[in-house]
């Protein structure tokens, strides 16, 4: 579980993040929207403790993630908007590079690392190196290594971005099956449908600040909108930045 | 209590980033190639030429005939007869002494004049005239043996009119100078190799440069710092590892360097200039020993760069420029002589280039020397990596473009 409290950044004079606060309940997906330049991915790095918020808190599993970043990056499994892989390793040895600065060895790390080469069905391209990856498997290798040391949460910055359809399919599968084993799943996104498709919380943010919160149902009832689309549209003020 | 399981698992974490950066680079050919193979080659190499034609040109200008175009030989046939005794070829007149310098087809010319013989007889002091170019390097030799040769001759000829007027010729010599050079081989030999450890240095520069800037501003380039920061380890422990490996190869290189100025060294033929080179194994072991400190300097100065710069490309000009640096000690040695006193062993650079030299010179490392060295730059080394370890730590650097 993520609980977030007023959390503001600013770079320079202009206030990137400007008191958002929210909660990203386990078993849940909770999806993140805003247009291009919103703050989302500002809001994010704060989460996963790249950098540090003007103030505000953040809560992960209970922990003080901007007093005790060590402890909350151990509950936290994060897919960021950079997701460049080392070229010159293996899928292989990417994920147990991870997985060794998780503090895992041994038995332990092969079977992890076996585990998640299974679960992101990466067989044939797990002892090959990285270069001349697709984007698709570069995403699984990234994917895989943030989640190898069974992180309870899990981030992700517009995880859909460069992925062909059969990918983003497959994505989506397995977001809802982290959902379904209890897991607390926050996503970034401008795209509506990919919102729409998978969340069951939907926080509308733009300029900063969160502008709503709810389900879709929740969403569409308060704007009167017949669907999700014109729904953020009417939110936001405009359909600028959002792609459907 | 607490401290130290964490400890531990900062340095295993360090460890795994050390590993993995090691093994990475290692499948780079370019980085392999250039800190294990070009790197360390180069210098010895470079200076095994420099030395073998600086040696035979010595060698060749000293003992080999001294070809010298003459005009009007034949007004002085006596001069020619001495000088061709000592060494002195004559070669065929050109039609114009200056027109033949300045078209580089002599190194000297001598002219004798018309009037030459006349004033020989009368005992007037008889004139030649030496043409040549002092800015060019290559006249410097024979114009000085030829005018030695010409003093000689001088002097042989005024001792024997002395002589004939009854008149002892050591009355023209009321003061001598005799030369009592203490030079030994060794001392002669530094001079000659004040350029080494130059060398050294250049060599820990480049075996450190792709690594250090492959860890940090390429592994931010590619899009990977991000996601490697997310993990539960400090920042300050990924640079330790990978400052570490950035001094491995380092290291790793010097060693080889120093391997093959031994190996080169053997086959210089040095004992034909009377000076004594000894690169052995312990030369080796000081300079491997006055190195390692600096090693580690430099490397946290690279990663210190590297690391604020934007771009794979900017951080090779920014380390391009750092590379200027240890010139310094070496240009301010050959313009300004210092005498060496202890604290200069303190200074970084300066300390290495001061300890290197004495070895060369064949003088003992002074206890006291060595350790001022060796603390000094130590000293600079820590606070570099600290300084680094600060400034990683910084929220800009993590970001992405």
């Amino acid at each position: 579980m993520i609980e977030v409290q007023d959390l503001r950044k600013a770079f320079g004079k202009v206030q990137a993040v400007d008191g958002v606060s929210f909660m990203a309940r386990d078993g849940e997906i909770t999806g993140l929207l805003g247009p291009n330049g919103a703050g989302k991915t500002t809001t994010l790095r704060m989460l996963y403790t790249l950098m540090r918020p003007d103030s505000g808190s953040i809560r992960v599993d209970g922990i003080d993630a901007i007093h005790d970043a060590l402890a909350a990056r151990q509950h936290l499994g994060v897919l960021p908007d950079a997701r460049g892989v080392y070229k010159r390793l293996s899928a292989r040895e990417n994920i147990g590079y991870f997985a060794r600065l998780h503090g895992l060895s041994g038995a332990a790390l092969r079977t992890r690392v076996d585990a998640m080469i299974a679960l992101l069905e990466m067989q044939d391209i797990a002892e090959r190196r990285s270069e001349g990856f697709s984007q698709g498997q570069r995403v699984k290798v990234a994917l895989a290594r943030a989640l190898v040391h069974e992180p309870h949460n899990l981030i992700l910055d517009e995880p859909g971005n460069g992925l062909d359809v059969m990918a983003t399919r497959a994505l989506r599968e397995f977001l809802r099956r982290l959902r379904g084993e209890g897991r607390c799943v926050l996503f970034s996104s401008h795209i509506m449908q990919e919102i729409a498709a998978l969340c069951d919380r939907i926080i509308v943010i733009a300029r900063g600040r969160v502008i709503a919160m709810g389900s879709s149902d929740e969403l569409r009832a308060r704007t009167g909108a017949n669907n999700l689309e014109d729904a953020f549209v009417s939110l936001i003020g405009s359909g600028e930045g959002l792609a459907a | 209590m607490s401290l130290r399981p964490s400890f531990a698992r900062s340095l295993r974490a360090a460890w795994t980033v050390y590993l993995k950066e090691v093994r990475e680079n290692l499948r780079d050919k370019r980085t392999v190639l250039n800190a294990l193979i070009t790197g360390p080659l180069l210098g010895p190499l470079l200076f095994g030429l420099i030395f073998s034609f600086t040696l035979q040109r010595q060698l060749a200008d000293a003992e080999k005939p001294l070809p010298v175009p003459v005009i009007g030989a034949a007004y002085a046939p006596d001069l020619i007869h001495a000088l061709e005794a000592q060494g002195m070829v004559l070669k065929p007149a050109p039609n114009n002494a200056a027109a033949a310098i300045r078209a580089h087809r002599a190194e000297v010319v001598l002219v004798i004049p018309r009037d030459y013989d006349k004033a020989w007889r009368a005992g007037q002091p008889a004139g030649v005239e030496l043409y040549y170019d002092s800015a060019r390097q290559d006249s410097r030799t024979p114009v000085t043996r030829l005018k030695k040769m010409l003093q000689g001759y001088a002097g042989i000829s005024a001792a024997q009119r002395l002589l004939v007027r009854g008149i002892s010729p050591l009355l023209l010599r009321p003061v001598v100078a005799e030369d009592r050079d203490l030079a030994t081989p060794q001392s002669r030999s530094a001079l000659m190799f004040s350029i080494l450890p130059y060398f050294f240095v250049l060599t820990v520069f480049l075996g450190g440069m792709y690594l250090a800037i492959d860890t940090t501003a390429g592994e931010r380039e590619r899009q990977s710092l991000e996601p490697l920061l997310v993990n539960p380890v400090s920042r300050g422990t990924i640079l330790s590892g990978k400052l570490a490996a950035t001094v491995s190869f380092a290291l790793i290189s010097l060693t080889l360097s120093i391997i093959a100025f031994g190996v080169v060294g053997r086959f210089l033929p040095v004992e034909k200039l009377d000076v004594v080179l000894d690169l052995g194994p312990r030369f080796a072991a000081f300079v491997l020993l006055l190195m390692l400190p600096l090693t580690v300097l430099l490397g946290a100065l690279q990663t210190l760069v590297a690391a604020f710069a934007k771009s794979y490309r900017e951080a090779q000009t920014y380390l391009s420029i750092l590379m200027l640096l240890p010139v310094i000690p070496s240009l301010l040695l050959a313009v300004v002589p210092l005498r060496a006193q202890l604290w200069m062993y303190a200074v970084p650079l300066l300390g290495q280039q001061l300890g290197i030299m004495d070895l060369v010179r064949g003088e003992a490392l002074g206890a006291r020397e060595l350790a001022a060295c060796l603390i000094g730059t130590s000293l600079a080394a820590l606070l570099a990596w600290l300084l680094a370890r600060w400034l990683y730590a910084s929220e800009r650097l993590a970001v992405s473009a």
